[in-house]
C-alpha cells in the first residue's frame, strides 16, 4: 500500500509551498513511511520541545533560524522550558551570554508564528486538546497526560518532527494515533498509599520501569489530583519511555483489560523512595515544579512560605508557566514568595537550565527532577513531599 | 556484492565504512565540533565519524541526537553516509534535516571496516567497490 499522499501534501513535499515546508514534509513522510502509516492526518495542537539553548546549542538555533525563513505555522503551537527565566534571568544566576542566545532561539520560534510561552504543561495555559484529538507533542510528560488523562492522541515527537507538524499542520498516521496501538497490556495492582506528588512520582518510576513498551492498565487508585496525575505522567515517562497508560475510574480511554497482573505493594514505593535518596546528600538546592506548578500548587506553597526565610546559603526555585506566574502577581503569591527570598521562576525549569556546578544537594517532590538531576548536573536528591521541601529550605 | 535496504534519505556518494556492532546516541555520545564518538566504553571511541559511510544496528537517546547530526553537518564532520539495521526516528529525523544519505534494512554482518563502497540511497543499494 504505502504511504498516500493528498495533492496538497504533495505539493508541500515537492517545495510549491517554501522550503520550510518541504524539509517539514520530508520529515512527516519519512517517519511515516518507517512505521507503515498509510496517510497523513491533520493536526490542532502541537508542543515542541528543544528549546534550551543548553541542549539545542548553536547549530540547532541554525536550524530554526532556516526553518524560520519562510516557514509558519498552521496550528497552535507552544513551547517547552527554555533554559532561563525570560524576564527575571539575571537575578536567577543566568550568565549573559547564555541569555542572549537563549533569546535568539525564542525570536526564531516567534518569527513562525509559535505561542512563545515556554512550559511543560501546556494543558493548563491554554493548549489544552479535547478527547479523541489527533496532535503532535513533543515532551514526554505532556505527551503521557494528553494521551492518558485527556485521551488525545499524539506519538512522542522530537524538536525537529513537533517543528515539522507545526509548519505542515499534519502527522503521519502510526503509533498512538490508531486505536489498535491504545490498548492496555499489563494490569497493575496497586496496594500502596498514595498521598502526594511525590507518592505518584515513586509510582510512576516503579511502574514505568517494569512495563517499559507496555501500556497499563492501573487499578486501585480511588482518587487523584491533576498536579498527582502530571507528577505520575513525567515520572513514568522519564522511568520507562511510557506514552500512554490506564488508570480505573480516573482517565477517559477505552480499553480492554488485560489478564496479566502484576501488584505494586508498599515496599515497591519505599524502594523507589530510598533509590532517589542519595544519603550523603548535602541540599543546597530546593526545586518544586517539574512538571510546571500549577496555580493551586504555588497558593499552597506561598501560604506554607508566609512569614519565613529561605535559609542562608540555600535557593528555591518554584519552576512554573509565564500566564500562572503572572496570576501568582496579580493574587499577591508571587511577592510572599519572594519576600521569603525563594524564587517564583517562570518558562525555565531545574532540569534544562545550565546549573551544573552551581549546587551540591537537590529536594524536590519529583521523582523526575531527580532523574535529571543526577544524569545532567550530578546533583545528589533526595525526593519529598512538598511541606517537607519547604521545611528544609527554612530551617 | 550488491546489498539492498530502505531508503531513509536520498543521495549518492562513495567512501570508506566505519562499522560498529554498538547503537549510537549522537547527543552525549558523539562531539558535535569533532565528530569524535566519546561515549565510554563504545566500540568507537575515539574515533571520529566525520566523512565515513558509518554503518550500525540504531539509534539510541535522546530526541536533541538529531540536531547533533546538522551540528556535524555545519561543522563539516558528519558522516558521509548513515547505514542501519533499523534507523530509529533520532536518526532518521537528523539524516533528513542535516541531508546525509541514509539507508536501513541492511545485513550489516555482510559489511567490514574500511571497505571503499558505493552509497546510492535513491535506489537504497550498497555496491562494495573494494
Amino acid at each position: 500500500m504505502g504511504l498516500q499522499l493528498t495533492s496538497e501534501e504533495q505539493d508541500m513535499l515537492d517545495g510549491k509551498q517554501g522550503k520550510a515546508t518541504r524539509k517539514s514534509m520530508e520529515i512527516i513522510t519519512t517517519l511515516g513511511e518507517i512505521y507503515g502509516a498509510e496517510r497523513l492526518i491533520p493536526i490542532s495542537s502541537v508542543q515542541i520541545a528543544g528549546v534550551s539553548y543548553h541542549n539545542l546549542g548553536e547549530a540547532g538555533l541554525e536550524y530554526l533560524d532556516e526553518m524560520a525563513d519562510d516557514g509558519r505555522v498552521r496550528t497552535l503551537t507552544t513551547l517547552n522550558p527554555a533554559g532561563m527565566d525570560l524576564i527575571e534571568w539575571k537575578k536567577h544566576g543566568i550568565d549573559e551570554e547564555f541569555a542572549i542566545n537563549q533569546q535568539r532561539v525564542i525570536d526564531a520560534f516567534a518569527k513562525m508564528g509559535v505561542i512563545t510561552t515556554c512550559t511543560c504543561t501546556p494543558y493548563l495555559i491554554g493548549n489544552l486538546p479535547h478527547y479523541g484529538e489527533h496532535i503532535s507533542w513533543a515532551e514526554s510528560s505532556a505527551v503521557c497526560f494528553a494521551n492518558s488523562v485527556i485521551g488525545a492522541r499524539t506519538n512522542r515527537e522530537g524538536g525537529p518532527s513537533a517543528l515539522a507538524a507545526a509548519l505542515t499542520g499534519r502527522t503521519a498516521e502510526y503509533g498512538f494515533h490508531l486505536d489498535n496501538n491504545r490498548i492496555a497490556q499489563v494490569k497493575y495492582e496497586v496496594k500502596a498509599k498514595l498521598r502526594n506528588t511525590d507518592d505518584f512520582g515513586l509510582l510512576g518510576q516503579v511502574i514505568g520501569e517494569r512495563t517499559r513498551k507496555k501500556i497499563p492498565y492501573i487499578v486501585g487508585i480511588n482518587r487523584a489530583t491533576s498536579e498527582e496525575l502530571k507528577s505520575f505522567c513525567a515520572s513514568i515517562a522519564t522511568y520507562g519511555g511510557v506514552a500512554l497508560f490506564h488508570m480505573e475510574g480516573i482517565t477517559p480511554n477505552r480499553t480492554s483489560i488485560p489478564e496479566e497482573t502484576e501488584i505494586v505493594t508498599q515496599e515497591d514505593l519505599i524502594a523507589a523512595r530510598s533509590q532517589l535518596d542519595d544519603a550523603d546528600a548535602e541540599i543546597d538546592f530546593i526545586s518544586i515544579g517539574c512538571p510546571h506548578a500549577s496555580i493551586r500548587e504555588i497558593a499552597h506553597i506561598a501560604e506554607l512560605l508566609e512569614n519565613k526565610q529561605v535559609t542562608e546559603g540555600k535557593t528555591v526555585w518554584i519552576t512554573t508557566a509565564k500566564p500562572t506566574k503572572d496570576l501568582a502577581i496579580k493574587m499577591g503569591f508571587y511577592d510572599k514568595i519572594e519576600e521569603a527570598g525563594a524564587f517564583l521562576v517562570s518558562d525555565a525549569c531545574c532540569a534544562v537550565a545550565p546549573l551544573k556546578g552551581r549546587f551540591k544537594g537537590l529536594m524536590t517532590d519529583s521523582a523526575k527532577a531527580c532523574f535529571y538531576a543526577r544524569g545532567k548536573n550530578s546533583f545528589k536528591t533526595e525526593i519529598r513531599t512538598i511541606e517537607q521541601c519547604i521545611k528544609e529550605a527554612t530551617t | 556484492m550488491n546489498l539492498k535496504g530502505r531508503k531513509i534519505y536520498k543521495g549518492k556518494v562513495v567512501g570508506e565504512i566505519l562499522i560498529t556492532s554498538h547503537d549510537i546516541s549522537f547527543y552525549g555520545g558523539c562531539d558535535p565540533d569533532t565528530g569524535e564518538i566519546v561515549e565510554k566504553g563504545h566500540e568507537l571511541e575515539g574515533k571520529s565519524i566525520a566523512g565515513k559511510i558509518l554503518v550500525f544496528p540504531t539509534g539510541k537517546g535522546s530526541t536533541v541526537g538529531s540536531y547533533v547530526l546538522y551540528a556535524l553537518r555545519k561543522a563539516g564532520k558528519a558522516p558521509l553516509a548513515i547505514i542501519n539495521k533499523e534507523t530509529d526516528p533520532v536518526v532518521a529525523v537528523g539524516s533528513i534535516i542535516s541531508e546525509i544519505p541514509t539507508i536501513d534494512r541492511i545485513d550489516i554482518e555482510k559489511l567490514e571496516n574500511g571497505q571503499k563502497v558505493e552509497v546510492d540511497a535513491d535506489k537504497g543499494v550498497i555496491s562494495i567497490i573494494e
